[in-house]
């Protein structure tokens, strides 16, 4: 898939970011004081906020990563929307108004509010750049994939490029700038995610679908063939492992997948510097339907044109509907040559529309996973400190309120578009069968530059609302928490804003490095650990603080670190990341689990009581 | 477009009613999410690919359910907070400085 960037991408690109920029450095002069570059002077009105939220929290792992999810694996994908939007409901109810009446500038304001212990200060400071740190990689990595189609530079560049951007914008006027560039985020995503899905129920279902420029997905390349075809196009079998067979014809190699019926299917495939036989070539789009339930023969032939969103779906569920499934394998050929062979997989539309493709619940342990997953996300959202903070941006309880209800409208409304992004992407032949996140901006693609130069630069902007929110959070953990109160430096005003501003640039050039070294991962699947360490280490704080008195500073403290400690502890020795980074098996793991929350959520609560209770007469000694 | 220094909110009065009424939806709504994901475990989920209305099966009903009830649930919830603070008379800076 060689993509390069138009004139017309580069010139809405340069547009965005000259907008950005400008609305930093004219809020620069309001935003002078500590609770102007922290707070954005609480003075933001509630609905603005709300969209804001919307532009801070839809990130990457939203945009990118759920489309790309739901592109390749189907509902599952939409399993992260379902419990992302759920979370709202939690920091509505429970966490909203108490946390603007207690915090200033911080989320560790807000848990300290009571106590005034060094302790919390210095474990929930700690959390807040945790959390943000394990948010920022997605973040940046899908920045860098991004601007690869965009501009036609290399993935490092992009990252460079979001890093930079967002540093001038915090530093400019911290919270301020960084409210007004979510808001335009916010608004830009949801118009533009509408006038996406408008395109695709206009295009409807085909089995023929256009690719990106007007030729069908695969190119020139035969996709399906029996055995005997191949041998009679001079296609010599090599070697076969599990369902993946391996022929050569005139010295190159191409790979094929059967299925149970012995119909083979072309795979694609990369080894070395090789991509499909030929030197620095490209992967093929890949994704269509082969077949559309609920439709005759000859109907199914012309498609069904434009479609309503039910009858989308409806079609898409039947379960005559096949779809093809792409999956990447490692395997090596009968020379010991290592190839990765991305290969399709037919599945019904029944199997396309439910769970259980990337989430199986077979297993106990499976079953674990799917509900830790599902727990994680639920209490992860209102554990978030760049979500905390901006509650201290209005002017009050109620103002808070109302803007978390404007934000679940917005994000729900976002989430519900996901779906027909993804699936749209996935019957449309536009995923890139090595890196699905690029799904919806290719998606859009295939509906001419204009949009994909547009989708683009809003995708971007998504990467640079969020990194700039996370970013404030991170500078006011490291300013604010952990210099001015925990250090007890006693900074000035304006000390503050500059050594927020210098705290800034030291995570931004943190998340650069991170996202350059942490390339090519799911955005989304590396969010659901960034919610997971969230919801362990600071939701049973705050929500034990909120609605159960004999918490004390030092059960709050234990919970934090046993949070982080515990849910830490099970990513990084569990099978995700031996099968991935480690380079090893997951069989290697020293434990099956993928997600920790339902072992990290409960140990944290535990930790909490525990230590609260044993140190029952500190808690009197310090409200006396 | 202000952006002077934060400013500290009043006491509220409503504030008892306010968490008493979040805690009660919380609940309702916690039950609902358990069930979708009670519904996806069980059985392997089998349940979830029941065609229930419109040619759309349970997981995708479910799904948009629980955005959508998220939503009716929050309006509901703001309907009954803000009639109370009206009733308690609160006027904690409800508005906030255009933007």
């Amino acid at each position: 898939m060689n993509l390069h960037g138009t004139p017309l991408s580069i010139i809405i690109f340069a547009l965005f970011v000259a907008t950005v920029l400008f609305l930093s450095f004219f809020f620069a002069r309001k935003a002078k004081s500590a609770a102007g570059y922290y707070a954005a002077g609480g003075q933001i009105h509630w609905a603005v906020n709300g969209i804001s939220f919307a532009g801070d929290y839809l990130s990457a792992a939203s945009f990118l990563g759920i489309c790309g999810m739901i592109a390749t694996l189907g509902y599952d994908g939409f399993l992260y929307s379902i419990g992302y939007l759920a979370g709202w409901v939690v920091a509505l109810f429970v966490v909203a108004e108490p946390m603007k009446r207690m915090g200033k500038f911080t989320f560790t304001d807000a848990l300290d509010a009571k106590f005034d212990s060094r302790g919390i200060k210095l474990a929930a400071a700690i959390s807040t750049l945790v959390v943000s740190i394990c948010y920022l990689i997605p973040q940046m990595n899908g920045a860098g994939s991004l601007v690869e189609p965009l501009l036609g530079l290399p993935h490092w560049v992009g990252v460079i490029l979001v890093g930079a951007i967002v540093i001038v914008i915090v530093s400019a006027a911290g919270m301020t700038s960084t409210t007004y560039v979510q808001f335009l985020k916010g608004g830009l995503l949801l118009i533009f995610s509408t006038i996406l899905v408008g395109f695709v129920l206009t295009r409807g279902l085909s089995t023929e679908p256009l690719g990106l420029d007007g030729g069908a997905p695969g190119g020139e390349m035969t996709v399906q063939a029996t055995e005997s075809q191949l041998q009679e196009q001079g296609y010599a079998l090599r070697h076969t492992t599990g369902s993946l067979q391996k022929y050569d014809r005139d010295g190159t190699t191409t790979w094929w997948k059967r299925e149970a019926d012995g119909t083979l299917w072309r795979a694609q495939w990369s080894s070395g510097d090789q991509v499909n036989g030929v030197v620095g070539g490209v992967l093929e789009p890949v994704g269509r339907l082969r077949r559309i339930g609920g439709l005759s023969e000859a109907e199914a032939a012309a498609g069904t044109g434009p479609v309503g969103p039910l009858a989308f779906l409806a079609h898409l569920t039947h379960p005559d509907t096949r779809v093809e499934q792409w999956q990447k394998q490692a395997v090596t050929d009968e020379k010991d040559a290592k190839y990765t062979v991305y290969s399709p997989k037919t599945v019904s539309g029944t199997d396309e529309m439910k769970p259980g493709v990337k989430f199986k619940v077979h297993t106990t342990t499976e079953k674990l996973n799917f509900v830790s997953l599902m727990l994680a996300l639920f209490f992860g959202t209102a554990a978030l400190p760049h979500i905390l903070i901006r509650y201290y941006t209005v002017p009050s309880p109620a103002c808070a309120r109302k803007s978390t209800i404007v934000a679940i409208a917005s994000i729900g409304f976002f989430y519900v578009l996901t779906l027909f992004m993804g699936l749209g992407a996935a019957v449309n032949g536009t995923v890139n069968p090595a890196d699905n996140n690029m799904s919806a901006p290719l998606l859009a693609m295939s509906f001419g530059g204009v949009l994909f130069a547009i989708i683009s630069a809003i995708a971007f902007a998504t990467v640079l609302g969020t990194v700039a929110g996370l970013i404030v959070a991170a500078s006011g953990a490291v300013a604010h928490d952990l210099m001015d109160r925990f250090g007890r430096m006693e900074l000035t005003d304006r000390q503050k804003v500059r050594a927020g501003k210098l705290a800034a640039f030291a995570v931004g050039i943190v998340a650069i490095v991170l996202g350059i070294v942490f390339r090519g991962i799911n955005v989304s699947f590396l969010v659901g650990w960034a919610f997971a360490v969230a919801a362990s280490a600071n939701l049973p704080a705050i929500l034990m603080l909120l609605f159960w008195k004999r918490t004390t500073a030092a059960g709050i403290v234990a919970s934090i670190i046993v949070g982080i400690v515990s849910s830490l502890g099970i990513i990084l020795t569990g099978p995700e990341m031996f099968a991935g980074p480690y380079g090893l098996t997951a069989e290697q793991a020293w434990h099956p689990l993928g997600q920790p929350g339902i072992i990290s959520i409960p140990l944290s609560f535990l930790a909490l009581i525990v230590v609260s209770l044993v140190t029952k007469n500190r808690r009197v000694a310090v409200e006396a | 477009m202000l952006h002077g220094p934060a400013r500290p909110s009043g006491p509220d009065p409503a504030s008892g009613y306010k968490t008493r009424l979040g805690v009660a939806m919380f609940i309702v709504y916690c039950v609902v999410y358990a069930g979708f994901v009670l519904t996806s475990v069980v059985a392997e989920g089998r349940a979830m690919q029941v065609i229930v209305v419109a040619g759309l099966n349970l997981a995708v009903v479910y799904g948009f359910g629980l955005i959508v009830f998220a939503l009716l649930l929050a309006l509901v919830y703001n309907h009954l907070c803000t009639r109370k603070e009206r009733e308690l008379n609160v006027t904690p800076g409800d508005k906030g400085a255009g933007a």
